[in-house]
């Protein structure tokens, strides 16, 4: 085999591969990617039952009904619109109602979200960023969500500072002085 | 006094750092053989204040000083100590201290150990860490300084992160950063050799046992990162392709095929341009990965706005080394001269195709990751890429590359026989056959794809030992003869074989776990009994347990299987109330490499407890493989040819000279 034979086979096999991993990644991304949508993006782009998505929001405070044999209901809301959840499973550790949630799963015939995986994937201030970035989008939860995060830190000061009550103020300073 | 102390002696590593960045290189200029020396003495005396830096944080959090913002935030004075000194790396500014901190062991390593490398070259590789340790510097000054103070200090700190208090933590980034930043090594060694426009067997030679040492840490390190998440993490999941995790598996591919690209190179002094490539693109993955994991830019882009300064800090020298060593490579690569030709089959054909493939996957997973991100600046929606994605791309080429895996090392340099290694891996393929028949029939049916993946697994591991046992003569000689051929192969023959019959072992470990493991959730009362793959799990009480800084909620469990009592499983939830969260400990019981996986839900009101209850099949044979490849490492780096500091041999000086 002469030079330029050995190169050219080296360079037709690196293309044969490079074109199987376009060809795979290509025909990969017509049904395995999921989107993300808020309860009003659901709403407004009337998504198709059986269409896999990730839906977050936050959980409706006093949505949550427990049924039989670990079976959930509850309802994510994003302030403007609200899409019932049903879920079989254990809930996730840092799953609360009012805090953030990412779901997966699909929409069944009656407009129900039915979902195969609850997501747990927080910050240290329970919310998904993909939720607060929606949320903060529509304009509607900033505020909120800032008084829900001092409320959030002011609760943990006192659970900390214990008996003094002095401590707890102390604590609510150095959060200002450093960042 | 401490944390002063720990941020003067950070400021001190700064300003060596940058000494050692410019003045080595002026040396190398000049030919001036004292000002590259410079070069070894601030490399260890940087070592020397980031280690007392280091050392002074721990102190902090060891001794609960709440004055440090730091310690504050992350700590908490009930805190086991072992997880007060691992809460060191727990969070962002304490995580990028470590990063430095490693990086300046390489460099020191590099200086105390690096006797045998030409002066200049080692000048222009301890001149290239001095950059990357003063951009991270900066970063942590500027942006992460772990060291600053409140004025008005607490009392009691906020704690870590429940999750994050486990032994895994302790280990986990640790092994991972000496493998992220391990690499800088061959990072140096490349930009070194462009810089002074040679390179030669012997640069691969030194530039191998470095690749292999970070390689064998990041192995271990993401090894040890998932089985943290399995069993911490509560639902039994080992990997998630999750940004995070793609962020070490990427370096962990790229550094695979820079691990056999290098081996061409010192072998046969060819693809030397592709290594320095590789080594580049290795290093660059790593900070990628740096920067997608601290920047916060993973789960969204717009965390720059939360915190804009580190993500821009920590992209800007991204781009200034990913770019400034791509356009070095760009413009003195060419100058670089070409090495030995070969034929297409061939042990040098082999490995390009395992280069081709590692790097084809790698590139795979770096889409996958920064496909969504993309998509969300550009088009402004989310998605997520998620395992359905990579079980249709990654899978396929990696199959594809586990096929080709025992030919390779059968196969002669130069020109190989492919037709003659196929006859010798015939026993092999019989074995594979065997698997595939076997699994199938024990399935009984059911897919087909798992038994073939199998079959694959089987035939890694045979291919890897059919060559062992052909070197020895294992089958056709006596025995003593084989005991003393064995002896007499090298260890990195050794060595080859662990690490590939690992890759066969986790493969086994993967196919059976996520195809025949049952699962088992519901609500159980006390003497309810679930059964599970054959075993009996009975609730026998619930109680409750006061812990060091939480309350945990324990349930035990009595594990029979036909009727006879194995042992007790204890899950518990523990509930931190300084951070109002709560984790879950899930309890494990090994039965050979399977395990029965016992976590806890929520307990209802009427003392009922929601219960998962999981058997993984071979579930351990994941962490056993990658084990087994890491041990192969060691083997090799063992090997005399490799060893770390060994005297020179007399031919490698011979070989440096036409160099010169």
């Amino acid at each position: 085999m002469t030079r330029k034979q050995r190169r050219m086979t080296i360079i037709g096999g690196s293309l044969a591969v490079l074109a199987l991993a376009a060809a795979l990644v290509l025909n990969a991304l017509r049904d395995s990617i999921v989107f993300f949508s808020t309860p009003t993006m659901v709403a407004e782009k009337h998504v198709e039952p059986g269409k896999r998505f990730r839906l977050g929001g936050l959980v409706q405070p006093g949505s949550l009904q427990r049924g039989d044999n670990l079976a959930v209901t509850f309802e994510v809301a994003d302030g403007n619109a609200k899409l019932p959840v049903a879920y079989k499973g254990i809930l996730p550790d840092l799953f609360r109602e009012g805090q953030g949630v990412v779901a997966e799963g699909a929409l069944d015939s009656n407009g129900v979200f039915k979902a195969d995986t609850v997501l747990a994937k927080h910050d240290e201030t329970y919310m998904p960023k993909d939720v607060a970035d929606a949320l903060k989008k529509q304009g509607h939860w900033k505020d909120d969500y800032d008084a829900k995060a001092s409320e959030a830190k002011a609760s943990d000061a006192k659970a900390s500072g214990g008996s003094k009550p002095a401590a707890t103020a102390a604590q609510g300073n150095p959060q200002g002085a450093v960042r | 006094m401490i944390a002063e102390s720990g941020h003067y002696a950070l400021v001190l590593a700064l300003g060596l750092a940058l000494i050692q960045s410019v003045v080595p290189l002026i040396g190398a200029r000049l030919h001036d053989t004292a000002l590259m020396n410079v070069a070894r003495s601030t490399a260890l005396a940087q070592l020397l204040f980031v280690g007392a830096s280091f050392m002074a944080l721990v102190m902090l959090h060891v001794s609960s000083d709440f004055s440090v913002a730091n310690v504050y935030e992350n700590s908490h004075s009930m805190k086991p100590l072992l997880y007060k000194i691992t809460g060191v790396w727990g969070n962002h500014e304490g995580s990028m201290l470590l990063w430095v901190s490693i990086l300046a062991l390489f460099g020191g390593l590099v200086a105390a150990f690096g006797n045998n490398l030409p002066l200049s070259l080692r000048a222009h590789v301890l001149s290239v860490q001095g950059w990357i340790a003063s951009a991270f510097y900066l970063f942590i000054l500027m942006t992460s300084n772990p060291f600053l103070r409140i004025t008005s200090p607490p009392l009691e700190g906020r704690d870590l992160n429940p999750v994050l208090q486990d032994i895994g933590l302790a280990v986990h980034p640790p092994m991972l950063y000496l493998g992220y930043v391990g690499f800088s090594i061959s990072f140096s060694f490349a930009i070194a050799a462009l810089m002074e426009g040679r390179i030669d067997a012997a640069w691969a030679r030194w530039v191998r046992p470095w690749t292999l040492v970070a390689w064998i840490f990041l192995t271990l390190g993401i090894a040890m990162g998932s089985y943290w998440a399995y069993y911490e993490l509560g639902w039994g999941g080992w990997w998630f392709w999750d940004p995070v995790e793609n962020a070490s598996l990427m370096p962990w591919l790229a550094g695979t095929a820079l691990l056999h690209s290098a081996l061409v190179m010192e072998k046969r002094n060819a693809l030397k341009v592709w290594t320095i490539l590789l080594s580049i693109l290795t290093f660059s993955l790593s900070l990628l990965g740096t920067f997608l994991v601290r920047s916060g830019v993973i789960t969204s882009v717009h965390a720059f706005a939360t915190d804009p300064t580190r993500g821009v800090f920590i992209l800007l020298i991204l781009c200034l080394f990913i770019g400034g060593s791509l356009a070095l490579f760009a413009g003195r690569a060419t100058s670089l001269k070409q090495g030995g030709l070969f034929a297409p089959i061939s042990r040098e054909g082999a490995l390009v195709l395992n280069n081709l493939l590692l790097t084809v996957a790698c590139a795979v997973v770096l889409f996958g990751t920064l496909y969504p991100l993309a998509m969300e600046m550009l088009a402004d929606f989310k998605m997520s890429v998620g395992a359905p994605f990579y079980n249709l791309t990654f899978a396929p080429l990696f199959a594809l590359l586990l096929f080709a895996v025992p030919f390779g090392p059968m196969l002669a340099w130069k020109r190989g026989d492919l037709l003659g290694v196929t006859q010798r891996l015939l026993a092999a393929g019989v074995a594979s056959l065997v698997a595939i028949a076997i699994a199938w029939a024990w399935a009984r049916g059911g897919s087909a794809l798992a038994p073939l993946a199998i079959g694959l697994g089987v035939f890694v591991i045979a291919g890897a030992v059919t060559d062992i046992v052909e070197r020895t003569g294992l089958v056709r000689l006596p025995f003593a003869t084989v005991l003393n051929r064995a002896r007499g192969l090298p260890r990195s023959a050794w060595g080859t074989t662990l690490a590939h019959a690992g890759l066969g072992v986790a493969l086994i470990g993967i196919v059976c776990e996520t195809t025949w493991n049952s699962e088992y959730i519901a609500t159980m009362k006390q003497s309810d009994v679930a059964h599970v793959a054959g075993y009996d799990v009975k609730l026998d009480r619930l109680f409750q347990r006061q812990g060091p800084n939480y309350r945990e909620m324990i349930a035990e469990f009595n594990v029979s299987r036909d009727g006879e009592t194995l042992s007790m499983m204890t899950p518990s939830k523990r509930s931190f109330t300084t951070r109002g969260s709560s984790t879950t400990e899930a309890a494990l019981l090994t039965r050979g490499a399977s395990q029965l996986y016992v976590s806890l839900g929520d307990a209802t009101a009427e003392g009922a407890i929601a219960v998962r209850i999981y058997y993984k099949p071979m579930v351990l044979l994941i962490w056993w493989g990658p084990v087994l490849m890491a041990f192969g490492g060691v083997l090799s780096l063992s090997d005399r040819r490799l060893r770390v500091g060994a005297p020179k041999p007399a031919r490698a000086k011979q070989r440096l000279q036409p160099a010169e």
